[in-house]
C-alpha cells in the first residue's frame, strides 16, 4: 500500500524517519518561469464560492456572528460532518456542523466563552456550563496564581494580551505529516517515541511529556475518526494530489477544532503540494485546471475558517483573524529556489476568489529569488494589496530552509520548534512609570517598586536612563515569571494534542516575548538627550505630562542618534529578558510586532516626552511615528532595518503605505521598482514588510485613522508631500487629484 | 565645499529610470508662473539647509541597496546648476562611487558651467518651459537662450537625455503647440523620451505661505484625458 502511495518518488531518508523537509528536497521541482501557465476559477469553483461569498454577507449583516452552538464544545469529533454544498466540494470538511456557524471553545477560559455568546446574543448551554465548573480551565489555572503584582501590571497596561484566558497560538502543526506518511505511521512513531522516555528517569519533565505523549496518540486516533466521518480513512499516505490536499486540510482542521489559538498558522505546504501535483500531471490524472481548481477549493476551506472571540478581542485585532498563515518561496539550503508552480498558484487564488487577508500569503524573499517571480508578486502586491514579505536570507541561517511564520513574523523550524506566546509590554509606559517612580500616570496607582517621582525643571537624559534600566529589570522578571505560569498552566489544561502529534517529540521551544512602541519611547528619550523636556507634575506630583524646547532627532530620519537609541532599548530588553530562565528551558526570544494593537496601547499611555498626547495611538509594530519623518520613505525603512534580527528572532514588523503612482508612472515601471524596493529593503538586513498600496477608500480613512498609514506620500513628479501633513481640506483635495486623474 | 539643498526625497520613482533619492537644491534663477516648488527658489538668508558635498553623497549612499540595476541619485530643485561648483563636485564624487546621476533641470546656466557639468552626468532631465523666446520669458521670467544652448551642448555630447514640458490648460495645451515643441527639440537634440506633465495646483499653498500671489489663480488641472492623448501625438512623432 505505502509503496504504492509513494510510487514515482525519489527515495531517501524521509522514508526512514519523519522527514517531510528531505521528501521536499528529493522530489520538487524548482520553477523559474513566470505566471502564464495559471488557470483561472473554473464554473464549478465560481460557483460553490458564490455560496460561500452569499453567507458571509449574512454573518456581516447579523454583526459578524452567522450562529453559535452553543451546545457543543469544539473539538475534532463532536460535530457530525456538515458541508458547504456536498455535491460539489472537492476539498471536504468544516469545523461544525454548518458552514460558519462558530463552536464554542471554553478550555482556553469559560469566562471568555460565556462573554463572546453573550456579546452576540446567545447563552452557553447550562450542560457545558455545569461541566466547566468540575473542570479547571487554563484561565483558572493562572489566576490560582497570578500575585497582585501581575495582575496590576496587567491593569495598567504596561504588559497586555497576555493568553492567559484564550487560547496562546502560534503553533504550527506540521500538517503535511498526515498526507506523506499517513496517520498510523504517525502513531507507531509516537509510540516508539514513549518507549524510549520509559527508560528515562522519571523527572518532572520525563512524566510531563509522558503523559502529553498519552494526549497526542489519543489525538491522531480521534482525527482519523473526524475523517471517516466524512468518509476518508487517513490511516495510510495519501496517493493523489486530491487526498494530499484533503488530508493534509483534514490534519489543519482537526488543530482548529480543538484550538481556538490566537493564531492558527498553516505552516509551509505549496511546494510540498506541488510534488503530488507534479507527480499527477505526470501521470495523466490531472491537469492545469484540475490543479489549481484543487487549490482553490482548499482556499475556499481556509476562508471559513472562523473561531468565536469577544468584541473586545476583535477591537484588539481589527476583526477576529486566524492568521492562517502560508509560507510561500525561499531559497533551499542548497541554492535553489523553493519557488514551484503551487507557489504561484497559491498566489493566484487572490485572482481567483479576489483578495482578501486570509489565508495570510506570506513571501520569503531574497534577492536571489527567480526575477520573473518577484515581479509577480510585486503585480499581486499592487494589485491584491495582500502579500506580505520576509526575508529569507537572515532567517535561514537560523531556521534552515524548512521554517514558516506563525501569526505575522515568527519563524520556527515546521514540526522541530514552537513557541510559547507572549503578547508584549509597553516599553513608553515603562519610561513613564520609571519617571513617576513606579506608579501609573493616567490611575496614580503605586504598580511597580516605589521611588520619588524624578525632581528638577527638566529631566536629565543619564538620570532617566538609569532609572529606566531600574524598572526594565523589574518588569523584565515579572513579564518572564507570568509567561512562566501563564505557559505551565497552558500545557496543563489547554494543551494542544493535535498540533503537537504533528511535532518531533523532541523539540525545541521559544517564549516569545515583544515590545509596542519603540518608535516612541526611541523619540522619547531622544527628545530628552537633544532637547530641553520640562514635566508637569499635578497636586499629587504626579508627572501628566511634558513640555518640549527644541528640536531633536526622530527615528525615522535614517538619523543615528536615534536610531542608536532604538538599537540600545531594543538590544538591552532581551538581554535583560534572559536573565530571567524560562519554563521548559525555552529559549528567550523578542518581537516588534503590534498588528492593530497600537491603537489600544496608545489608549492606556499617558503624554510621553516625543510630543505624543496622552491616548493617542504608538505607530504600529517597530514604524516610526507617523509625520515626523522628512525624508522620504526610504529614510524611514532604513532607520527601522537598523534594528538587528538577532535581537527580535521573533520579528520586526514595518508597514509601508504607497499609492501606485508614487512609485513609477506606468505598471511595469511599478512592478519594477517595487522589485528594487523590495530588495533594497532586504540586502539591508530588514525582516519584515507588509507593503500597503493605497486605494482611494484607504485614503478616506487615512483621514480619520492617520496612525494606520505611516509615512504616506504622496507624489506626483517633482513633488512630495506627507498626507498627514495637510490640512483636512487639503487631503480632501487630494484624494480628488490622485483617484480622478488616474488613468 | 558647502552648498544649500531644500531637501531630500529618498523615495523617487518619478524623476529618472528606476529607484532614485532626489535632491532638491536651494536656489532658482527662473520664477515660472505655475512653479510649484516656490519655497525652493531663495538662496539667500536663512533659505535651505547647508551641507557638504561629502556628507550628500553619504546620505545619498545610504539608499543605495535600493537602486538596483537602474537606479541612482536625481538631482532636482531649485535649480541645481544655480550652484555649479557643488554640483560639480558631487556629480565627481557619485561617479567615483560609481552611483548612476540624473540632472533634472531648466538648462538655464553658463556654458561654461555645463561643459564641466556634463562630462560627469548620467542623464539630463530637461524641462523645455517654451520654445519661444517671448513666451519663454512670459512663463519663467528669463529669455530661451540659455537652454537653448545647454540643449545643444548636451546633444553634442551626446549625454543621455529626456524632455519634459508642463502642460498649462488653456496657455500650451493645444495639439499646433505640441507638434511645435516636438519639432523644435529634434532640430536641437535626440532625447530618448519626451514627457509631458500635467498642471497641478498643489503648489499653490507654498506661495501663500511665502506671502506671494499665485499668478494662475483659478486655472484648474489638466485632465488626465488630455495629457494622454498629447503624449500620443507626442510618442508619435517620436517614431
Amino acid at each position: 500500500m505505502k509503496n504504492n502511495a509513494w510510487r514515482n518518488f525519489i527515495p531517501g531518508e524521509w522514508q526512514k524517519s519523519i522527514n517531510p523537509r528531505d521528501f521536499i528536497q528529493n522530489n520538487y521541482h524548482p520553477y523559474t518561469g513566470g505566471g502564464e501557465f495559471l488557470a483561472g476559477p473554473t464554473e464549478r469553483t465560481k460557483n460553490l464560492f458564490k455560496k460561500l461569498q452569499h453567507l458571509a454577507e449574512l454573518e456581516k449583516e447579523m454583526g459578524g456572528v452567522l450562529d453559535i452552538d452553543t451546545s457543543t464544545v469544539s473539538s475534532l469529533t463532536t460535530y457530525p460532518a456538515g458541508y458547504l454544498d456536498k455535491a460539489n466540494e472537492i476539498i471536504v470538511g468544516i469545523q461544525t456542523t454548518r458552514p460558519l456557524k462558530r463552536g464554542v471553545n471554553p478550555f482556553g477560559g469559560i469566562r471568555l466563552a460565556r462573554k463572546a455568546c453573550e456579546s452576540y446574543g446567545y447563552k452557553l448551554d447550562p450542560k457545558i456550563e455545569e461541566y466547566f465548573y468540575y473542570r479547571t480551565t487554563h484561565n483558572d489555572g493562572v489566576y490560582r496564581i497570578y500575585p497582585e503584582e501581575m495582575k496590576n501590571a496587567k491593569k495598567c497596561g504596561v504588559i497586555t494580551g497576555l493568553p492567559d484566558g484564550y487560547g496562546r497560538g502560534r503553533i504550527i502543526g506540521d500538517y503535511r505529516r498526515v498526507p506523506l506518511y499517513g496517520v498510523d505511521a504517525l502513531i507507531e512513531q509516537k509510540n516508539k517515541d514513549k518507549d524510549y522516555l520509559s527508560t528515562q528517569h522519571m523527572d518532572d519533565e520525563n512524566i510531563r511529556l509522558h503523559e502529553e505523549l498519552f494526549r497526542q496518540i489519543d489525538f491522531l486516533k480521534k482525527l482519523k475518526e473526524m475523517a471517516e466521518l466524512y468518509g476518508f480513512d487517513i490511516s495510510l499516505p495519501a496517493a493523489s494530489a486530491r487526498e494530499a490536499v484533503q488530508w493534509l486540510y483534514f490534519a489543519y482542521l482537526g488543530a482548529i477544532k480543538e484550538q481556538n489559538g490566537a493564531a492558527m498558522s498553516l505552516g509551509r505546504v505549496s511546494s510540498f503540494l506541488d510534488i503530488y501535483f507534479e507527480r499527477d500531471i505526470a501521470e495523466g490524472t490531472l491537469d492545469e485546471k484540475g490543479a489549481q481548481e484543487l487549490i482553490d477549493d482548499f482556499i475556499i476551506k481556509l476562508r471559513m475558517a472562523r473561531q468565536l472571540r469577544t468584541p473586545e478581542y476583535n477591537e484588539l485585532f481589527a476583526g477576529d483573524p486566524l492568521w492562517i498563515t502560508e509560507s510561500i518561496g525561499g531559497i533551499g539550503e542548497d541554492g535553489r529556489t523553493l519557488i514551484t508552480k503551487s507557489s504561484y498558484r497559491f498566489l493566484q487564488t487572490l485572482y481567483n476568489l479576489g483578495p482578501a487577508p486570509e489565508p495570510n500569503l506570506t513571501v520569503l524573499w531574497s534577492p536571489n529569488l527567480p526575477k520573473e517571480f518577484k515581479k509577480f508578486c510585486a503585480k499581486v502586491s499592487v494589485e491584491t494589496n495582500s502579500i506580505q514579505y520576509e526575508n529569507d536570507e537572515i532567517m535561514r541561517p537560523s531556521y534552515g530552509d524548512d521554517y514558516a511564520i506563525a501569526c505575522c513574523v515568527s519563524a520556527m523550524k515546521v514540526g522541530k520548534q514552537m513557541q510559547f506566546f507572549g503578547a508584549r509590554c509597553n516599553l513608553p509606559k515603562v519610561l513613564l512609570l520609571a519617571i513617576n517612580g513606579g506608579r501609573d500616570e493616567i490611575s496614580g496607582v503605586q504598580v511597580g517598586p516605589e521611588l520619588e517621582p524624578l525632581k528638577g525643571e527638566a529631566l536629565d537624559y543619564d538620570e532617566v536612563l538609569k532609572r529606566y534600566h531600574f524598572y526594565e529589570d523589574w518588569l523584565c522578571k515579572l513579564y518572564v515569571n507570568t509567561m512562566n505560569v501563564i505557559h505551565n498552566m497552558h500545557d496543563k489544561y489547554a494543551y494542544e494534542k493535535l498540533q503537537m502529534a504533528l511535532h518531533d517529540t523532541k523539540l525545541e521551544r521559544f517564549m516569545a516575548f515583544g515590545i509596542a512602541g519603540l518608535s516612541v519611547i526611541a523619540d522619547s528619550l531622544s527628545a530628552i538627550k537633544y532637547a530641553k523636556v520640562r514635566p508637569a507634575r499635578n497636586s499629587s506630583g504626579l508627572i501628566e505630562s511634558f513640555q518640549t524646547e527644541g528640536d531633536f532627532p526622530k527615528f525615522g530620519n535614517d538619523d543615528d542618534r536615534v536610531d542608536a537609541i532604538a538599537v540600545e532599548i531594543v538590544t538591552d530588553f532581551l538581554e535583560t529578558l534572559k536573565k530571567t530562565p524560562a519554563y521548559r528551558n525555552a529559549i528567550h526570544t523578542l518581537s516588534i510586532l503590534t498588528i492593530t494593537s497600537n491603537v489600544v496601547y496608545g489608549k492606556s499611555t499617558g503624554a510621553t516626552p516625543d510630543g505624543r498626547l496622552s491616548g493617542e495611538p504608538f505607530a504600529p509594530g517597530a514604524n516610526p511615528m507617523h509625520n515626523r519623518d522628512s525624508s522620504g520613505a526610504i529614510a524611514s525603512l532604513n532607520s527601522v532595518s537598523r534594528i538587528p534580527y538577532d535581537s527580535c528572532r521573533d520579528g520586526i514588523s514595518c508597514t509601508f503605505s504607497i499609492t501606485p503612482k508614487v512609485i513609477g508612472k506606468t505598471q511595469n515601471e511599478q512592478l519594477d521598482n517595487l522589485t528594487d524596493i523590495l530588495d533594497g529593503y532586504f540586502k539591508n538586513k530588514a525582516h519584515h514588510l507588509n507593503v500597503n498600496v493605497i486605494t482611494r477608500e484607504n485614503l478616506v480613512d487615512a483621514m480619520a485613522n492617520p496612525q494606520k498609514y505611516p509615512s504616506l506620500t504622496i507624489r506626483v513628479s517633482g513633488y512630495a508631500v506627507n498626507f498627514h501633513t495637510l490640512k483636512p481640506e487639503q487631503q480632501k483635495e487630494v484624494i480628488k487629484r490622485t483617484f480622478h486623474n488616474a488613468i | 565645499m558647502l552648498c544649500k539643498i531644500h531637501s531630500i526625497e529618498t523615495l523617487g520613482a518619478l524623476d529618472g529610470p528606476g529607484m532614485r533619492c532626489v535632491v532638491f537644491f536651494q536656489g532658482c534663477p527662473l520664477r515660472c508662473i505655475y512653479c510649484h516648488n516656490a519655497d525652493t527658489w531663495a538662496l539667500s538668508g536663512s533659505a535651505g539647509t547647508q551641507i557638504s558635498s561629502d556628507e550628500l553623497v553619504k546620505r545619498i549612499k545610504k539608499n543605495r541597496s535600493y537602486f538596483g540595476e537602474r537606479g541612482g541619485v536625481t538631482f532636482s530643485g531649485g535649480e541645481p546648476l544655480f550652484q555649479p561648483d557643488f554640483l560639480l563636485e558631487t556629480l565627481k564624487l557619485c561617479k567615483a562611487e560609481k552611483i548612476h546621476t540624473a540632472l533634472d533641470t531648466s538648462g538655464y546656466c553658463e556654458t561654461c558651467d555645463a561643459e564641466r557639468i556634463l562630462d560627469f552626468t548620467g542623464l539630463v532631465i530637461l524641462d523645455i518651459k517654451h520654445y519661444e523666446d517671448s513666451q519663454h520669458k512670459k512663463l519663467t521670467g528669463k529669455p530661451l537662450a540659455k537652454t537653448l544652448g545647454f540643449l545643444k551642448l548636451v546633444a553634442a555630447k551626446k549625454t543621455p537625455l529626456w524632455i519634459r514640458h508642463v502642460v498649462i490648460p488653456g496657455i500650451n495645451d493645444s495639439e499646433e503647440h505640441i507638434k511645435r515643441l516636438v519639432s523644435f527639440i529634434h532640430e536641437h537634440s535626440k532625447p530618448e523620451k519626451i514627457e509631458l506633465i500635467g498642471y497641478h495646483t498643489m503648489g499653490i499653498e507654498k506661495w501663500k505661505k511665502l506671502g506671494l500671489v499665485y499668478p494662475l489663480a483659478g486655472v484648474k488641472d489638466v485632465n488626465s484625458a488630455v495629457i494622454t492623448s498629447l503624449q500620443k501625438i507626442v510618442d508619435s512623432e517620436m517614431n
